[in-house]
């Protein structure tokens, strides 16, 4: 229940405090990655969260659905921008085990997971400068369901995530729209993103994982795209593929940003082919 | 679908450099014949400073401002890095905005008032993506660091 609180009490400042700078051109904070921090859909970017320039700070709050007809995942979260610097941000994630959970004699179970992340801008400019934004992000993962991913062989319920991300924005890139092309370098303990907790059976030690996003701006207000996920495989029980998505954002406003996509997460704790559709819903302050 | 990740990446990184190269040519007039040509930006440039003169969060940076002089050295500025037949002669970018504490928002509400005013024009986007494309390295000189 701490969570809420916390949630609150970052949109409760988002709200007040901020005082919405929005300085920044529209589309330029992103939406918010299934783990709370701005990026697309599956996988972060380094950009900072909200529209805030040099001494303005924005909030920004989302939540996520992703359903495979045999699970179901929801995120929530908040995050705080602070002079297109700085990123904190938390997030809960809750995957329903639907099917699985009727398999293992466990209906209704689900995995819950906590994650505070932590983002700085290093340097570059999405937009203004020959070299890409590249920034340092840090997700801290708590698994509270730890009894049952030690079950599966997971070595623990909490890990660290670490990325470097380099993300540019390249004016009348192709076909005269502008293309966005973010790549990711994580070193990561987590199993299917840390819903089945950290390391296992098969390795514990840190994998160097690479992540990929490139869209496309059919107008100011759209993006299409794609992203890539390449993921760990450290349990002996069950294959852990990549993940990837199609997506369109929509930004009608700096306000708010609507999200589709449709996910191919491959196998899941022996579930074979996992896909379906993901929207997220993104509100500014 | 691995090796579609593994390739989505490697393309991604071909994308960066080839894109990059194709925003440094520079060599017709195409852009200017675009925008209509010096007719065209000087309608572009109006809207745009029509826009300015409502919009509050930066329309005190022109309170003392030659706005006749601005209106002129923004039309020749444009023609002049579209490819279009103007020789820009005024102060380079770093003294014309000398003291005058552009914030990177302030730059950043003068590119949507360029938007709006192109949008407002019927401009095609790809058209106004190419003359922002031209403007934004200008943007370093522009902006108080």
């Amino acid at each position: 229940m701490k969570l809420p609180l916390t949630l609150g009490v970052t949109l409760l400042l988002a709200s007040t405090v901020a005082m919405a700078g929005q300085g920044r051109l529209l589309a330029t904070g992103g939406v918010t990655e299934i783990e709370g921090q701005s990026g697309g859909g599956i996988v972060p970017w380094a950009v900072i969260a909200g529209y805030g320039t040099r001494d303005q700070v924005d909030g920004t709050a989302f939540v996520t659905g992703l359903g495979t007809g045999d699970y179901d995942l929801t995120a929530l979260g908040a995050a705080i921008g602070i002079d297109n610097r700085f990123e904190v941000s938390i997030a809960k994630q809750h995957l329903n085990l639907g099917t699985l959970g009727e398999l293992i004699g466990l209906p209704g179970e689900s995995l819950r997971q906590e994650i505070l992340g932590l983002k700085v801008r290093l340097f570059g400019n999405l937009l203004y400068t020959p070299e890409p934004q590249v920034s340092l992000g840090v997700q801290y993962k708590r698994n509270i369901d730890g009894a049952f991913v030690r079950s599966v062989g997971a070595q623990s319920n909490h890990g660290v995530d670490i990325y470097l991300a380099a993300t540019k924005l390249f004016i009348a890139g192709a076909f005269g729209r502008d293309v966005l092309v973010s790549l990711d370098l994580r070193a990561t303990k987590a199993n299917q993103i840390g819903l089945l907790g950290f390391g296992g059976d098969r390795g514990d030690g840190y994998n160097v994982e690479a992540e990929a996003s490139l869209g496309l701006m059919l107008d100011p207000q759209t993006v299409i795209g794609v992203e890539y996920r390449r993921k760990p495989d450290n349990l002996g029980f069950a294959r852990e593929d990549d993940w990837s998505d199609f997506f369109i954002a929509w930004f009608p406003t700096k306000s708010i940003a609507l999200t589709a996509a449709y996910a191919a997460l491959g196998s899941i704790a022996r579930l074979p082919d996992q896909q379906g559709f993901y929207v997220s819903v993104q509100a500014t302050f | 679908m691995k090796r579609a990740g593994n390739l989505l990446i490697a393309v991604m990184f071909l994308l960066g450099t080839g894109t990059a190269f194709a925003a440094g040519a520079r060599t017709d007039d195409s852009l200017y014949q675009a925008l209509g040509g010096k007719a065209g930006i000087t309608a572009i440039v109006n809207a745009m400073l029509t826009n300015v003169a409502d919009d509050m969060r930066i329309v005190h940076y022109f309170a003392d401002a030659n706005i006749v002089h601005v209106q002129h050295g923004l039309v020749t500025k444009f023609c002049a890095i579209t490819g279009g037949p103007c020789h820009y002669d005024g102060l380079n970018m770093v003294d014309t905005h000398r003291g005058l504490h552009i914030t990177p928002a302030a730059f950043n509400a003068l590119v949507e008032d360029l938007q709006a005013a192109m949008a407002h024009l019927k401009i095609p986007l790809a058209t106004q993506n190419r003359l922002l494309a031209r403007l934004v390295p200008m943007r370093n000189e522009i902006v108080e660091h």
